[in-house]
């Protein structure tokens, strides 16, 4: 433990609107430090963690993701997340993620073909993670999607190779923990909300976890996840070993 | 030489196409319940300079790989014509 604060970078696109809800949690909720990264800079002002928010970059235009990920402040955020450093995608931070290949897959139109805005649940599938160990085993989480391509899609290799090293982080399910019914909002694959990367830095997520992290809100479990990739920096800073994504499951 | 290539990308067979099924739906609302299948796309244009139509087709095909489309779930397929300069 070290009283260093986290220093949070949020990359702001044209069209993303998530970014500061992603700020205000860094800053005023955790009380960590926090910075905008604009998508034509070319530094990450040595930040410890990236988060790429929530909105619509680039209109959307071509695919949910695809132009962002040609902008110069991502050519930077490939090169941090190949290095090891923290990397959390939201929502189109995700869809983002996939197309700089970061992680593997893509988020396909909602089945249903409607912008679907609501409270879901998940399911926590690995705390291992930089992300997620604060959070119990299989435990259910209260927190909102807001999105119209959220639907996971891989083809069953990769599927396989995911659920074999545990890397589905997050999955949809019912209040009470369970599959089927309408717990899954999307049509999403194997009930993906979130996911890692092999090495355990980057997560991609189509919840929104900086949504229900203020308690003048009314939800909080969010919040867990911020702490964690805090706590997470907080032992790199002291120079112990960085927490992965490999270890057992559940 | 100027060249025009005309890309058509789709959606792959094995992903389901939701707004290609709500379209076949209302053409059959129609009448037209002749209609097997409908499946989206996109249609893309790009004008630009290459020194041979080989080296067009080249550049075209990395635009396609590297941007237009998305492998995972998207086919594409493109025509090149020489414009006249």
């Amino acid at each position: 433990m070290t009283d260093r604060k986290v220093k949070f970078g949020v990359v702001v696109f044209p069209g993303s609107n998530c970014d500061h809800d992603a700020y205000y949690v860094c800053k005023k909720v955790l009380n960590q430090n926090a910075v905008f990264l604009w998508h034509k800079d070319a530094g990450l002002k040595d930040v410890d963690v990236v988060i790429l928010p929530g909105g619509f970059s680039y209109g959307d235009y071509l695919r949910c993701g695809a132009i962002a990920r040609c902008s110069p402040i991502m050519q930077e955020v490939i090169r941090f997340a190949n290095e090891g450093g923290t990397v959390l995608g939201i929502c189109n931070g995700f869809q983002v993620l996939v197309e700089a290949g970061l992680l593997p897959g893509v988020l396909l139109r909602n089945a249903s073909l409607k912008f679907v805005c609501k409270f879901v649940h998940l399911r926590v599938e690995n705390r291992t993670t930089r992300f997620t160990h604060l959070y119990k085993d299989n435990e259910v989480l209260a927190i909102p999607i807001a999105h119209g391509d959220g639907n996971y899609f891989t083809d069953q290799e990769t599927l396989a190779e995911l659920e074999e090293n545990n890397r589905i982080v997050f999955r949809y399910c019912d209040a009470s923990g369970g599959d089927g019914g309408d717990a899954n909002p999307n049509g999403s694959l194997a009930n993906i909300a979130g996911i890692v990367n092999a090495e355990g830095n980057v997560l991609g997520m189509m919840p929104h976890p900086e949504r229900a992290s203020d308690p003048v809100l009314g939800y909080t479990d969010g919040r867990r996840l911020f702490a964690g990739i805090i706590e997470s920096a907080w032992s790199r800073f002291a120079g112990s070993i960085p927490i992965s994504a490999s270890g057992g499951r559940r | 030489m100027k060249f025009l290539s005309r890309v058509t990308i789709t959606l792959r067979k094995s992903i389901l196409d939701p707004q290609g099924k709500a379209v076949h739906h209302a053409v059959e609302s129609l009448g037209m319940k002749q209609v097997r299948d409908v499946r989206m796309g996109k249609y893309v244009e790009v004008r630009f300079e290459a020194p041979s139509e080989s080296e067009a087709r080249s550049a075209t095909e990395e635009m396609c790989r590297k941007l237009l489309a998305n492998p995972v779930m998207e086919d594409f397929r493109f025509e090149i014509e020489k414009m006249e300069s």
